[in-house]
């Protein structure tokens, strides 16, 4: 198994189709490929953090300063950023469309993965944080727009979980 | 030395910059100043503030951002100092009121109370280059008006007392504040677009 660079290149184009100008990230496997990417653009601006729930912080300011933001970070990130998810983000109404490598779920080899992997839906249902599976790649550009979209008009969290069979090969 | 008094030296100078401040006691301080409406109140998530200046700072090269934290809330988040090192927002100034106390919630004592963890020391380790302490109003007034003058990111712990205001209370919602603060934000980039 080796992370998808054709799909991650689809993922990253999804990105810049949907309007995004800014990202904040933290490295994962199934994103290397993707923040390569990020890095290597000149008009994206990347912010990459030490702990997921800085990126809430980040995003926030990104959202007063009317740019378009994304944020980029594997579930056990997510499961590190929920104070500020929901003490900034959700109380304050604050839009956030998140990109979420979904690990430790259906064929994940990795068992330091399989508890966050487990949990991670329903705690996504627990916050009503609303998400989707981005599985096909021909979809993955217009799920990423209408992610972003939808984190806009409703002003909160928006989840959008890249699957195993959208990142590996 | 008493934030308060702090947050009363430079108030005159926050007039036209974006100003993020942590819960509580310090919010409230700033509040009873007369609030403005770029002001924004933090008012639960503690560690976050500076991340949201640096969110702001990155997006906003043209405005000057101010960050009032406390000792309690930047110890819960001390990966911001070495994300603040490397992006360097030059336009953003970083303020740890330090008052070696939890205050906002019963005042127990924080993990600076001792004088054995140096918040400054901790900056510089980071990879800050510009840090600086304060122990009264005069120091820190000039160290403020020094990080103003300055073009480049600066970081200053201000050490405090450990007293907060009387009373509580502030006549604004926490999503108002927010949409607020981002209208003012909006309205002055087109402003700026005008001109
Ligand atoms: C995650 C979390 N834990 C605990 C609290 C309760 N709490 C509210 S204010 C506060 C103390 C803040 O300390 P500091 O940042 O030093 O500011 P001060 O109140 O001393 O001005 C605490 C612990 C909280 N808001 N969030």
């Amino acid at each position: 198994m080796s992370v998808s660079y054709e799909n991650s290149k689809r993922v990253f184009e999804g990105i810049k189709a949907a309007g995004i100008k800014s990202v904040s990230a933290l490295p994962e496997t199934w994103l290397v490929h993707l923040l390569q990417r990020a890095e290597d653009d000149p008009d994206l601006e990347l912010i990459e953090v030490a702990k997921e729930e800085e990126a809430i912080g980040i995003a926030a300011g990104a959202y007063f300063a009317g740019e378009p933001h994304l944020l980029l970070m594997q579930n056990h990130g997510f499961l590190a950023a929920i104070n500020g998810i929901v003490s900034l983000a959700q109380l304050y109404h604050i839009p956030l469309c998140m990109l979420i490598a979904f690990r430790g779920h259906w064929g994940e080899p990795y068992p330091w993965h399989t508890r966050g992997g487990i949990i991670t839906e329903e705690v996504l249902r627990a916050l009503g944080i609303p998400f989707e599976y981005a599985r096909a790649p021909e979809n993955v550009a217009k799920q990423i727009k209408e992610a972003y979209t939808f984190s806009q008009s409703s002003l909160s969290p928006v989840a959008l979980l890249l699957t195993r069979d959208l990142m590996e090969d | 030395m008493e934030r308060a008094k702090c947050l009363e030296v430079i108030y005159p100078e926050l007039k036209d910059k974006l100003v993020v401040t942590i819960m509580g006691a310090c919010a409230q301080e700033l509040y009873n100043l007369g609030h403005r409406e770029n002001f924004f109140y933090l008012q639960h998530a503690m560690g976050l503030a500076s991340s949201i200046g640096l969110g702001l700072a990155k997006h906003l090269p043209k405005e000057k951002i101010v960050v009032l934290d406390g000792d309690g809330s930047v110890l819960m988040n001390l990966g911001t100092l070495s994300t603040l090192a490397r992006y360097r927002p030059k336009n953003m100034l970083h303020i740890i009121f330090d008052n070696g106390s939890l205050l906002s919630t019963g005042g127990f004592a924080s993990h600076t109370t001792s004088g054995l963890t140096d918040l400054a020391m901790m900056a510089r380790g980071a990879g800050i280059e510009h840090v600086a302490t304060a122990v009264n109003p005069l120091q820190f007034g000039e160290a403020v008006l020094d990080a103003f003058e300055r073009d480049d990111f600066s970081f200053i712990v201000a050490k405090v007392q450990a007293i907060g205001p009387d009373k509580f209370g502030m006549d604004l919602h926490l999503a108002e504040n927010a949409f607020r603060f981002r209208r003012y934000i909006q309205e002055k980039k087109q402003q700026g677009l005008k001109e």
